[in-house]
């Protein structure tokens, strides 16, 4: 297929009207917005704050684990601190971030709408999302929860003394959320196109969120309703899990992993949405085999739900359930990998500039293999065995949320931040930010594979004295991690304020979203653009006119534009 | 236990030979993979870099068959690491015929052990090197993992059924003992050791326990004090060599009496009806420990071979099992 | 931008808004198809589990108002058919009828169900509330049984308030002469999520009055 550069009938509206920042300053023309954008900043300083909150909680985690025996928090403490930082970090940062965050903002403009396709059932999401958060920090004002994220039962129905229900509530409200955002990305993907864009000139950010989007509306439910049954079997002590009351606690575990395995895409997919933006933009080049990321993304969204079974292969499932579960976690690895090397392939003879965006990218690229290739390990029935409920899953799947998709988080905020805010970060502290993260990263959570394969369980408040070493070695790199993150929470806050004013398209990117102001006005563009070519085509960039293509942020950084 | 600083834990077990080799061969597949994403990052990084402000990547178009190369070639290798996980799998969850059977049973938070000869241990397991030992697992209340690192097994011990699993230890030594799957407050506090000792030691260990207290002499006591034989024979089904046997149900379905089997008649009697009884007898859900379902079970394995119903009478003393 | 009373700001015609809103409804309902899937896999899995105990409690269901509800809402799927189809003709009388109709009918289906709960409730087989049933063999999994029979009945009921809402809401919105002017688009996607709740029923009672 050829693919060539979308070209807008217009590409820059005239001045004449506000940009969406400057739609009104009041309270309640923020609260009560129903643009997309808005939406959008409203998910991005809600994450933050329970990013923020999930850190410290990891923070804590990490400093106890610096001594054997514990001393910092009692177990009882510790049992509720990973509870909280799992619980939040995957339902109130991880599986909305990318989303809601740059899903709302850019999305629509991609695809050159005006908007959503349902702007109030946008808002609603936003308010249920709220809603079901203040559930989730009242249950941890009120004394926390000690099941671990996982919920399982009979721990969860029967055994804990904390506030499950709370919780349990705060997710299942959160469920719908997550649900009319995917349903919402589904319909506008659909039906918003602007005249030309076909489905084969779209770029691959909205292929993944797309896929992302159909299992948030077909994978979410199930959650919603298996955890109403653990609400239901605490409340009036009906066996549905609880063997001891006649129900079958494995089913839940079959219920649980239906949803939270594809939930583990949903995190990933806009992660790698974001990858295929970046890496083209950063190499001047398209996207090496689109085609086949755009359908390796399809196709990790509908295997994924036929792999929840390789979180089981200790639980007592049947021996056969155990192998065809094996074979399927191995069939799911193959569209990873084919991403993995198409993305490399791009760099290939691309004309490479290593922006701070680019650099979280190749931190994610590198780090997304080794948290895939170690999936490997645990696909594999026999050393699952071993590895599984040690520091190496925690390890492995941190590689992949963290390293993957935290960084590609990290890459969207500064990519797009221009577009968002109209003004540019210092550059400097963004590469030096990247590499901090990266080390850290890499120091913390490395040390945790061998800890693994040692033998150290997870949720462990307390270890043999022989792990210290390589605990004390994760703690160390966990205080690192933590300053690359503080770092651009300071940067970035500063630069909305008092950075450079950016260009309309400072990376010289061929996406739709740049070819409008920064930041865009209300109503996206001034007129409806009109696709006549595919995505990533620099040639024709260039073609048109050589000269913005000169002008690098850095430039305009020394020299006030 | 050895408390010094190593990058591979001790293999202890027939079992961790295998599952190192296997590791061993995943790693050198994922360092390849790793190792070549790495450096051509690098490489394209630094030859491609942007020269020239103006500069634009090369075009160098689609190659399909580059990519279904790199879409068969990684396919091919995952299925060997299937077939070879697959086949390590299936061999650990078929324990030997004449494994030593020894008995767990999980609760928040400690492990309870007891041996064929009666004696009983909490969060220590005493085995003798060399030889197939064959665990049998329930808990008492939530779920709870037994992990044993250094023999590399690891099987979730479930509330309202057996689990098993097995091992055959290579090396006299004590090795750590874990709880892997969280069960809430004490879940780190619910780990032990496993005491490897030469066959006669473990002999002479086990042996030391006064008489009458193995598991099969406390089942037939508890089958005498709950009366258990005045229907099983007359107008419930007759439980001599019922053990492994096929029963048909009610419903027309065959089961095999295994460990499970026994314990849902045993505590839920009502679920699985044997075709052509009554279904008269109560649950004793809530009414008998997991110890003492886990003795009955002991006692009626050991009504082997007798054509007829059980006579009413304690067995021989307890000595050692059959 | 164009905009007229139909037609909402971010969408570029009529058509484009319509087809999103019909696109919008058949994606919740798929999200409700496995909301409901979760919980019926469950029944089915515990019915191959405890197979007597699930005949045993499927005796204790009155199948005979099973069946009437699922005739009632049958019919009550035709008349809102009938009422899609008038309002496309923008007939605003019989669109009206018909709407009327489907409501009484689903009011009537709460009325049936609602008179079983309260024969179950004297036949002391409400878990939880008042479960000490007297002729029952395996109590404690027909108390398993009886629970997802509330579970699921309730759940399908609550999805039928909600559809009688919204046909309160089409009515007073229809005989004030809206959606029948050539804008039929929330007649017929709430027409799409009420034929949807009479499914959900036609599965449901199969499973819980039938599998004996």
């Amino acid at each position: 297929m050829t693919l060539i550069a979308p070209e807008t009938s217009s590409p820059l509206p005239l001045e004449h009207s506000p940009n969406y920042l400057e739609d009104g300053f009041s309270v309640k023309s923020w609260l009560l917005t129903t643009d997309h954008k808005r939406i959008a900043l409203l998910y991005l300083v809600s994450i933050t704050f329970f990013f923020v909150l999930g850190g410290i909680a990891a923070t804590l985690i990490r400093l106890d684990l610096a001594t054997p025996e514990g001393d910092l928090l009692k177990a009882g403490t510790y049992n509720r601190m990973f509870t909280l930082h799992g619980v939040i970090m995957v339902w109130f940062f991880l599986i909305p971030s990318i989303p809601t965050v740059f899903g709302n903002f850019v999305l629509p403009m991609m695809l050159g709408a005006r908007d959503l396709a349902f702007p109030k059932l946008n808002l609603l999401s936003w308010y249920l999302f709220i809603f079901g958060g203040s559930f989730t920090v009242l249950a941890m004002l009120l004394g926390g929860v000690d099941t671990g994220w996982t919920f399982y039962a009979p721990l969860s129905t029967g055994f804990s003394n904390s506030h499950v229900i709370l919780v349990v509530t705060g997710v299942f409200i959160t469920g719908f959320s997550s649900i009319l955002t995917g349903l919402n990305f589904i319909v506008t993907t659909h039906t918003m196109r602007a005249p030309g864009l076909t489905w084969f000139r779209l770029p691959l950010f909205v292929w993944s969120t797309y896929a992302t989007s159909i299992i948030l509306v077909l994978a979410t439910p199930v959650l919603a309703i298996t955890l109403a049954l653990v609400a239901v079997e605490r409340i009036f002590h009906i066996g549905i899990f609880d063997p001891a009351l006649g129900g079958d606690p494995i089913l839940f575990q079959h219920l649980f992993w239906f949803y939270s395995h594809p939930a583990v895409y949903i995190m990933i997919l806009p992660g790698m949405a974001v990858v295929s933006e970046i890496v083209t933009c950063f190499s001047r080049k398209q996207i090496f085999g689109y085609s086949f990321v755009a359908y390796a993304s399809i196709s990790i969204a509908i295997v994924s739900f036929l792999v929840w079974g390789h979180h089981m292969f200790v639980s007592g499932q049947s021996v056969y359930a155990g192998l065809v579960f094996s074979l399927l976690s191995y069939i799911v690895a193959v569209p990873s990998a084919i991403k993995v090397f198409n993305w490399t392939a791009t760099l290939y003879k691309g004309s490479i500039q290593l922006d701070t965006p680019m650099l979280y990218i190749l931190g994610f690229i590198g780090l997304f293999t080794i948290g895939g290739l170690t999936g490997l390990f645990l696909a594999a029935l026999a050393v699952d065995v071993h590895v599984t409920d040690t520091y190496f899953v925690v390890a492995h799947f941190h590689y992949i949320m963290v390293g993957g998709m935290v960084m590609a988080y990290m890459a969207a905020i500064h990519y797009w931040f221009p577009k968002m805010f109209g003004r540019l970060y210092p550059e400097w502290w963004g590469r030096f930010s990247a590499f901090t993260i990266f080390i850290g990263f890499n120091l913390t959570f490395f040390p945790q594979f061998i800890l693994g394969y040692l033998g150290m369980p997870r949720r462990y408040h307390a270890y043999p004295p022989e792990f210290q070493l390589l605990n004390v070695l994760s703690t160390a790199g966990a205080s690192i991690l933590a300053v690359g993150y503080v770092l651009p929470l300071i940067y970035l806050t500063w630069s909305m304020k008092y950075g450079p004013k950016s260009p309309p398209n400072p990376w010289h990117a061929t996406g739709l979203e740049w070819q409008t102001t920064s930041p865009p006005p209300k109503d996206n563009f001034e007129v409806t653009p009109i696709v006549t070519r595919g995505p990533y085509d620099y040639p024709s960039l260039k073609a048109q006119n050589d000269a913005p293509l000169n002008l690098s942020p850095h430039l305009l950084e020394e020299a006030p534009a | 236990m050895n408390n010094g600083f190593h990058l591979v834990p001790p293999r202890a077990s027939t079992m961790a030979y295998h599952i190192d080799s296997l590791v061993l061969f995943l790693l050198c597949v994922t360092a390849f993979f790793t190792i070549l994403i790495f450096t051509l990052i690098i490489v394209f990084v630094v030859k491609y870099r942007r020269k020239h402000p103006s500069d634009i990547g090369k075009n160098i178009g689609d190659h399909h068959w580059l990519e279904w190369t790199w879409i068969i070639i990684p396919s091919l290798i995952e299925v060997v690491m299937f077939v070879w996980g697959a086949a390590l799998y299936i061999r650990m969850s078929r324990p030997p015929a004449n494994a030593l059977e020894i008995q767990v049973i999980g609760k928040q938070w400690m492990w309870k052990i007891q041996h064929p000869s009666g004696r009983k241990e909490i969060d220590e397991l005493h085995v003798p090197v060399g030889r197939p030992i064959k665990l049998v697992m329930t808990s008492q209340d939530v779920i709870h993992s037994f992990f044993i690192p250094d023999f590399r097994i690891k099987q979730d011990v479930v509330p309202g059924r057996y689990s098993t699993e097995w091992f055959t230890p290579t090396q006299i030594g004590q090795y750590h003992l874990f709880c892997s799957e969280y069960c809430g407050t004490g879940h780190a506090s619910m780990a032990g050791r496993v005491v490897v000792m030469s066959p006669g030691d473990y002999a002479k260990w086990e042996a030391d326990v006064p008489l009458d207290q193995s598991p099969e002499a406390s089942g037939a006591k508890l089958f005498l004090q709950y009366g258990c034989m005045t229907c099983h024979g007359q107008q419930a089904p007759s439980l001599a060599g019922i053990y492994g046997r096929q029963q048909t149900m009610s419903t027309g379905e065959v089961v095999t009496v295994d460990d499970n089997y026994l314990r849902e008649s045993i505590l839920n009697s009502r679920a699985k009806i044997v075709a052509g009884y009554p279904p008269v007898m109560p649950g004793y859900q809530g009414q008998l420990s997991e110890e003492q379902v886990m003795d009955l079970i002991s006692y009626i394995k050991s009504l082997k071979g007798a054509a007829t119903p059980p006579a009413p009478n304690l067995p021989q003393n307890g000595g050692s099992p059959p | 931008m164009t905009s007229t009373p139909f037609i909402h700001h971010q969408f570029d015609d009529a058509l484009q808004q319509r087809e999103a809103a019909t696109l919008g409804m058949w994606t919740f309902l798929a999200t409700e198809v496995l909301f409901f899937g979760g919980l019926m896999m469950s029944y089915v899995i515990y019915r191959y589990t405890w197979p007597e105990a699930w005949v045993e409690g499927s005796h204790h269901l009155k199948e005979y108002l099973g069946a009437t509800n699922t005739g009632v809402l049958l019919t009550s799927s035709l008349t809102v058919a009938l009422a899609v189809h008038f309002t496309q003709l923008k007939a605003r009388i019989p669109t009206l009828v018909c709407l009327i109709l489907t409501l009484i009918l689903g009011l009537c289906f709460l009325g049936i169900k609602g008179t079983e709960y309260v024969i179950e409730y004297h036949e002391h087989l409400i878990p939880a509330i008042d479960y000490h049933p007297t002729d029952v063999i395996d109590i404690r999994h027909v108390q398993l049984f009886m629970l997802f029979y509330f579970l699921m009945t309730l759940l399908h009921a609550t999805h039928m308030t909600v559809g009688i809402g919204l046909l309160v809401f089409l009515i007073i919105q229809v005989s004030r002469g809206r959606y029948v002017d050539g804008n039929p688009n929330h007649v017929e996607i709430i027409g799409l999520y009420w034929h949807f709740v009479d499914l959900v029923w036609i599965f449901l009672f199969p499973l819980l009055y039938l599998v004996r």
